[in-house]
């Protein structure tokens, strides 16, 4: 375990317990929550050091958001990392994250952000979240109509705020399919069904197998597109969006299969992780929007496929 | 869970192998067509691995006492990876350097290590794996091939089967019964070096259903080894398999079986100028795997370098590389029939073809799909 990521699991276990993100998604306050991210320094994980943050890169930073996964985090604590690292002077509060192009917006966490940083043609502007309940129940995202946008702040980062967004996406979801993973195989080996352990059966087994590979392969794809610079090249974001997003939905998938009808109530833990995972899976593009792009991209390199994507990752 | 399997790097010193290896696996595959490159790793050509164990491309992992070069796991990935993707013909060095050699050097007497080793190095032998039989296939246990003592050594009967390269093979290495009975199980289970040359072998080649004939059938009928041909400890056989099944399960050729297609494909698809977003999906949806795929075969080759054996690990990158490989002919092959209008040229239908005929293998050889998850299961503390 990093240096950081240590202090910053032990933080995430003490204040993001399972009560504490269902109080935050039933309408109850963030201050105290929010409060502890603020004081804990963590936000300016990717200010560099010259305007006084820690200067981390984002492959140190990766594990952190993957925590962030892992715990259901209720807040845009990896959103407002960024943020910050593109504004000079980004506001206290959380922020959250969006691209406009003309159409209305979903946004996860948009409900308890202050502020959402959005990226226009023009650059990147700083607007007051006032967006509206998507309707989804205990969901934060929040919808929001980006019409008229005041004077940027900054110019856009290179390659796109949705670039940067969908890696933290990838490794949100690489966190929460981890958990998703071990709570599954612990729940196997302990719900007894026919006499045994359902864990004992070849036919879960042989799920849950696959369940470790798609959660391996995104964890491998987050630490992957993280592995270079800030922001991340089209290939980085792409490669690592396209292989979470895709195993979002399978390990949600058997992780509700194994768990049976409990799984499926409000009061199991499941939830939080399983419904978080299938937004951030539609989120900042889906696995067919960046495959699109990346198609793109390699279809016009006239190389072997294993070159192309050695040289991307060298 | 599975915390182990994390992003590693090449080392630069094993990139640097890169352009030498290149060079020589380029020439060796540029005469030959897609569907031949296809056959990079059924491809026997011993002239080829001569070339490559002149040139210290062979034996990366094996000690320089040995005549190996020394250099370990990822020197080994970077010349694989080269050889794969050009689609050279790897089979007359291939299992010799993969698996036999690693097996006596880590099992073998000294003596063994001087005789096989720098020969398998210099890329002067095939060795062959006998390991299943008609009654023995994933439940490897269950061998019922014996060999018993004899005065001199080891008398040995049975038949072995789908033993790859047995008809070109110098020598095999085999998992043998050595005492007990099927039900014993793992118990009494040995592996010898059986000299294919030896009276009393016969080795008949099967063909495939691609028309190649690279494994085979092979006889001991009353076969005299010298007490010498055990490697490793008697009883000892299964603990031996395991291990060297890791050196099998854990490379790059896990992932890379249908790439001179995959290649094949974007060719046609830039030639024709293809561009819609079902397609670029398509193209992306493999390219990101790839990527993942690659990073992954590095992470475990990086345990290997660290000296561990990796099997679970090792599974999980076949079981979900060897997806990938089956998928691509499946997606290809409805990719361009969707199509009609576009002329497929020969050359791409038949690598199209032969890569779809033999995709069944890739989760067969070397541990099935069934049994790999099951190995995955256990590392996840299940049963």
């Amino acid at each position: 375990m990093s240096e950081f990521l240590e202090p910053f699991e032990r933080m995430l276990e003490d204040i993001a317990t399972p009560a504490a993100v269902r109080a935050v998604e039933h309408g109850g306050s963030i201050e105290a929550m929010w409060a502890a991210f603020a004081e804990s320094g963590f936000l300016d994980a990717l200010v560099p050091d010259e305007r006084g943050g820690a200067g981390l890169s984002l492959a140190e930073v990766q594990p952190l958001w993957m925590a962030l996964g892992r715990h259901a985090v209720p807040l845009p604590v990896g959103e407002t990392m960024i943020a910050r690292a593109l504004l000079a002077d980004a506001s206290e509060g959380p922020v959250a994250l969006a691209v406009g192009g003309g159409v209305a917006v979903v946004v996860p966490c948009g409900l308890v952000a202050k502020h959402l940083l959005v990226e226009s043609s023009a650059g990147l502007h700083l607007v007051e979240a006032q967006g509206e309940a998507t309707g989804v129940p205990a969901s934060l995202a929040a919808r929001f109509d980006l019409g008229a946008l005041p004077a940027p702040v900054a110019s856009a980062p290179e390659g796109g705020l949705r670039a940067v967004a969908a890696l933290l996406r990838a490794a949100l979801i690489a966190g929460a399919t981890e958990r998703l993973t071990q709570m599954t195989a612990t729940y196997a080996n302990e719900r007894v069904q026919f006499g045994k352990p359902i864990g004992r059966q070849q036919a879960l087994q042989q799920q849950m197998a696959v369940m470790a590979e798609e959660m391996v392969a995104a964890r491998i794809a987050s630490q992957l597109g993280c592995a270079g610079s800030f922001p991340p090249s089209l290939v980085a974001a792409a490669t690592a969006k396209s292989v979470a997003s895709k195993a979002a939905a399978r390990v949600a998938a058997t992780a509700h299969a194994v768990h049976g009808a409990i799984g499926i109530s409000e009061e199991h833990d499941l939830q939080l992780l399983t419904r978080r995972l299938h937004e951030w899976r539609l989120a900042d593009g889906s696995e067919s929007y960046w495959n699109s792009l990346l198609g793109a991209a390699r279809l016009a390199d006239p190389g072997r496929s294993v070159d192309y994507v050695r040289k991307a990752f060298a | 869970m599975f915390d182990t399997l994390t992003l590693a790097s090449l080392p630069a010193a094993d990139e640097a192998l890169r352009p030498a290896i290149r060079a020589l696996a380029d020439e060796a595959a540029a005469q030959a067509s897609a569907d031949i490159r296809a056959r990079s790793w059924s491809g026997f050509d011993p002239a080829f691995s001569r070339r490559l164990g002149a040139a210290g491309f062979l034996g990366l992992t094996l000690p320089k006492a040995y005549g190996g070069q020394e250099r370990g796991p990822f020197a080994r990935f970077v010349v694989v990876e080269e050889l794969l993707s050009a689609g050279a013909p790897v089979a007359a060095h291939w299992i010799a350097d993969r698996q036999s050699a690693p097996l006596i050097l880590n099992y073998g007497s000294e003596a063994q290590r001087d005789f096989y080793i720098p020969r398998i190095c210099r890329g002067e032998l095939v060795f062959c794996i006998g390991m299943s039989e008609p009654g023995s296939g994933s439940d490897l246990a269950s061998v019922r091939t014996r060999a018993e003592r004899t005065a001199t050594g080891w008398r040995v009967n049975g038949q072995k089967i789908w033993t790859t390269n047995a008809m070109h093979g110098d020598y095999m290495i085999a998992l043998l019964r050595t005492s007990g009975t099927s039900e014993d199980r793992h118990a009494g289970l040995s592996q010898l070096i059986i000299d294919l040359k030896a009276p009393g072998v016969t080795a008949r080649p099967i063909t495939d259903l691609a028309g190649d004939a690279h494994f085979a059938e092979v006889f001991f009928d009353n076969v005299d080894l010298p007490a010498d041909a055990l490697i490793g400890s008697e009883g000892e056989g299964w603990k031996q398999v395991t291990a060297e099944l890791a050196f099998e399960r854990s490379g790059p050729e896990r992932i890379y079986s249908s790439v001179v297609l995959l290649d094949a494909w974007i060719a046609h698809l830039r030639a024709v100028g293809r561009n819609d977003s079902a397609t670029l999906a398509l193209v992306g949806d493999f390219t990101a795997r790839l990527a993942t795929l690659r990073a992954m075969s590095i992470a475990c080759t990086a345990r290997l370098a660290l000296g561990e054996s990796p099997v679970t690990e090792a599974s999980l990158v076949k079981d979900l590389g060897t997806a990938f490989e089956q998928e691509l002919p499946v997606a290809i092959g409805d990719d361009l029939a969707a199509h009609p209008g576009e002329a497929v040229d020969a050359e791409l239908y038949r690598t199209l073809m032969f890569v779809t005929h033999v995709a069944p293998s890739f989760s067969l050889r070397g541990g099935t799909r069934e049994v790999l998850r099951g190995i995955i299961a256990r590392g996840m503390g299940l049963r």
